[in-house]
């Protein structure tokens, strides 16, 4: 993240972390989840779930922030990200 | 269980009809009334109106009589009695929501004041010409029970009687009122709340985790549970299985709808119930209900002195049809005469139970008036040569 | 935010949407890009949130897709006849007030078949939280005309294209005087949470219209592509306007979708004019219809 300057509280700051947990049965392959992923970290595999469908595979594990954005647009209740330990702020001037 | 007090006005009153049926419903524990104006109804609902928020009742008038009917099926998962009122149109725009009551097991009570029909019709003037409607009304295969009071003492007696058998059972019933008994003023004796039987809504004992909604164990009337008590129940239109989940199958329809109609045929027994007067060697029996039994019994008198030997049968509960009964009497009269406010609908039932046995002769009138007994008394003496 | 509700544990492996949903009759009967699971997601979402007592919550839905929601979430719920699931609603809070009662439903059943319904229960500011999913065509019949279709789509009772004009529904929710008048697409997963949990939490005649995807018929009969296309569609003509005039956010076919908050006023209530009424006109009188209800125990 690049800052114009260090923020007062950076030290207090943490970036959360996710990791994605899909139930692949009850995937229909709609793609919500990863056209609407911020941080692409779905995209969709070419596996075939009971159904016949494609389910989403997680291909950037690292990038997921827990915003829960695919468990709350997913309409078959087939996805959802749970929090792992956060990690402390950098300053890289890599996007992140 | 004894009436609620609240609701009760003990003493000895000088009621009309539909005042009386009002008057019925709260001393029987109602207290939620959802309904639409219509003639000759309306007294009903405005009676209740101006008694109810003396008694922590609701009535609230609602756009149409299928919200009205919609409103006292929902009230009534709530635990709370309810009873909705109308005539001939808007029982035929109940129809729907009446079958939702039936499918879905809720006690409830459906007053219609017949008037004359079809249609619009004679909106302030008798007619009986919705009975058959009141069994098949709405689609499908399912039962309900009807009640007919001859009197406004009787319109406050049945109501009760309809409040119950509608707990007993899980199931709506109507109380097929007609428009002279309904705007008939006559002597009305309420008697004291611990003197009126009241079966009241009975809720489940099961707890939320082992309760399902349509279970009935063996038995016809499954247990009640509201909203609103935890139970996180779920209840549809849609043919269902125990736990009220729709469910798509032949094997689920047969249970579902077969016990929804077998609920009331099988207990058709202890629900019917009729007035029989000098039926035993009788020739000729005169089958009548509501305001026409009153007529039918002067006609009765002309004609016994004209040397008939006619015995009496009214019809107190109309459905399920008393069939066992008049089959009997069908072995021993030539005939039943049926005068009936309409171009003939119970004596088709009348036919059916008699099996050939005996005649059934309709008596109709088109509606607007109820029948001269002289004509009663004529068709009588006639039936008996 | 996998937060297990007090007292229900969810497994590891469970979707955090479990507690409030019927899981023995998952999957659901939705199509494949469907937008009404995500609309669910979003309500359970604003229940958990808003830790509204679920015992006392009760949905009611009618008949339609949308309509199948009541079956499938775990809280009192009412499956009733097509149109009349707002007076059913009515029954229920006007027999029980204490209830917190929703109707969650679609477009067809409650200002088509419904509407004299809708308008009379907005009119009178009963204390119903009405979420209605509008996808622009019956779909669960096999894709026919609605209310809201839009002039020009096609539908299977309008096959060269509906010439009908269609309802503006936070305008007419607006005009009959509701309290809370909101429109959100299923893509705004975030606002119409949060949408949901404002309704939860007001009184009055609360109404929350949300835009879906109906994949298999409107999409299809339109060319319009699947539920994707759709969601593409919101997220670039969907424009956020809180506090529009009501009068101006109708929808064209395939045009900008002005999403907000449009309406949030207190307002009396039907059951707080029926008590201020009768406490003022009849004093010690008046009983009211206890919040736990009107069963009488002997």
């Amino acid at each position: 993240m690049r800052y114009w300057r260090r923020p007062l509280d950076f030290d207090r700051m943490h970036v959360p972390h996710g990791a994605v947990r899909i139930i692949a049965d009850r995937c229909k392959g709609c793609a919500f989840c990863v056209e609407y992923c911020p941080r692409d970290v779905l995209e969709m595999s070419r596996d075939f779930n009971r159904k016949g469908y494609h389910p989403p595979k997680v291909v950037k594990a690292d990038e997921c922030v827990n915003c829960n954005l695919c468990e709350m647009i997913c309409p078959e209740f087939a996805i959802f990200s749970v929090p792992l330990e956060e990690s402390p702020c950098t300053l890289s001037p890599q996007a992140s | 269980m004894h009436a609620v007090p609240s609701g009760v006005l003990t003493g000895v009153h000088y009621l009309d009809g539909d005042f009386a049926c009002g008057e019925g419903a709260m001393a029987a524990g109602c207290r939620f009334v959802a309904g639409y104006p219509i003639t000759p109804s309306t007294e009903v609902v405005e009676r209740i109106a101006r008694r109810f928020p003396m008694m922590g009742g609701v009535f609230i008038q609602m756009e149409d009589e299928l919200a009205s009917m919609a409103a006292i099926v929902g009230a009534s998962w709530t635990g709370t009695k309810s009873m909705t009122v109308t005539s001939g149109p808007g029982f035929s725009l109940m129809m729907e929501n009446i079958g939702l009551a039936a499918m879905m097991e809720t006690p409830c009570v459906v007053v219609n004041v017949q008037r004359a029909g079809p249609s619009t019709g004679l909106p302030t003037m008798v007619g009986q010409g919705d009975m058959m409607q009141a069994r098949w009304g709405s689609h499908g295969d399912y039962a309900i029970i009807a009640l007919c009071p001859q009197s406004p003492q009787e319109a406050f007696d049945l109501t009760v009687d309809a409040f119950n058998l509608s707990e007993q059972y899980r199931v709506p019933v109507l109380i097929m009122m007609d428009e002279c008994v309904g705007h008939m003023t006559e002597k009305v004796v309420i008697p004291t709340a611990d003197r009126i039987e009241v079966v009241p809504r009975t809720l489940t004992a099961k707890s939320p985790a082992e309760y399902w909604p349509y279970q009935t164990n063996g038995g016809m009337v499954p247990e009640f549970a509201r909203a609103g008590d935890g139970y996180r129940f779920h209840t549809t239109g849609l043919t269902h299985d125990e736990r009220g989940y729709p469910a798509m199958s032949v094997e689920c329809q047969e249970r579902c709808v077969r016990r929804l109609v077998e609920k009331i045929r099988s207990n058709a027994d202890r629900i019917v119930r009729f007035e029989e007067e000098e039926t035993d060697g009788a020739d000729v029996v005169v089958v009548a209900y509501g305001i026409t039994a009153r007529v039918a019994r002067a006609g009765m008198e002309l004609a016994r002195k004209r040397g008939v030997k006619v015995g009496f049968f009214r019809l107190v509960v109309a459905w399920p049809f008393p069939e066992r009964r008049i089959r009997e009497l069908a072995g021993g009269v030539k005939a039943f005469v049926v005068p009936e406010i309409n171009c003939g609908q119970m004596v088709l039932e009348v036919e059916r139970s008699a099996a050939g046995k005996a005649a059934a002769i309709s008596l109709p009138h088109a509606g607007g008036g109820v029948h001269e007994p002289e004509r009663i008394a004529e068709a009588l003496v006639e039936a008996v040569k | 935010m996998s937060t297990a509700l007090e007292g229900t544990e969810v497994r590891p492996d469970e979707h955090p949407i479990a507690p409030f949903m019927r899981m023995d009759r998952m999957p659901h009967i939705w199509c494949p890009e469907c937008g009404l699971g995500t609309v669910v997601k979003c309500f359970a979402a604003a229940l958990e949130e808003t830790k509204v007592d679920l015992d006392k919550l009760a949905i009611v839905s009618g008949i339609g897709c949308t309509g199948r929601t009541a079956g499938y979430m775990k809280l009192d719920g009412f499956h009733s006849t097509h149109g009349r699931a707002i007076p059913f609603a009515t029954g229920l809070k006007l027999g029980r007030p204490e209830l917190l009662v929703t109707v969650f439903s679609g477009d067809g059943d409650l200002v088509g078949i419904g509407g004299n319904h809708f308008i009379h229960a907005a009119r009178r500011n009963m204390d119903l939280f009405v979420i209605l999913v509008n996808n622009f065509i019956y779909g669960m019949t096999g894709g026919q005309n609605a209310p809201t279709t839009p002039i020009e789509a096609r539908s299977s009772t309008m096959p060269f294209g509906n010439f009908e004009r269609a309802f503006n529904l936070p305008h007419l929710a607006a005009s009959c005087g509701a309290s809370y008048v909101a429109r959100w697409t299923c893509l705004h997963v975030r606002r119409l949470s949060k949408a949901f949990g404002e309704g939860l939490n007001r009184k009055g005649f609360r109404f929350v219209e949300v835009i879906a995807p109906c994949p298999t018929l409107y999409a299809r009969l339109n060319k319009l592509g699947g539920g994707l296309d759709l969601m593409r569609f919101y997220h670039d003509d969907a424009e956020v306007r809180n506090g529009a005039d009501t009068r101006e956010v109708g929808i064209a076919y395939q045009q900008k979708i002005i999403c907000g908050k449009f309406v949030d006023e207190e307002k009396p209530t039907f059951l707080e004019m029926m008590h201020a009424h009768y406490r003022r006109i009849l004093g010690e009188k008046y009983v009211p219809m206890p919040p736990e209800g009107g069963l009488l125990r002997g």
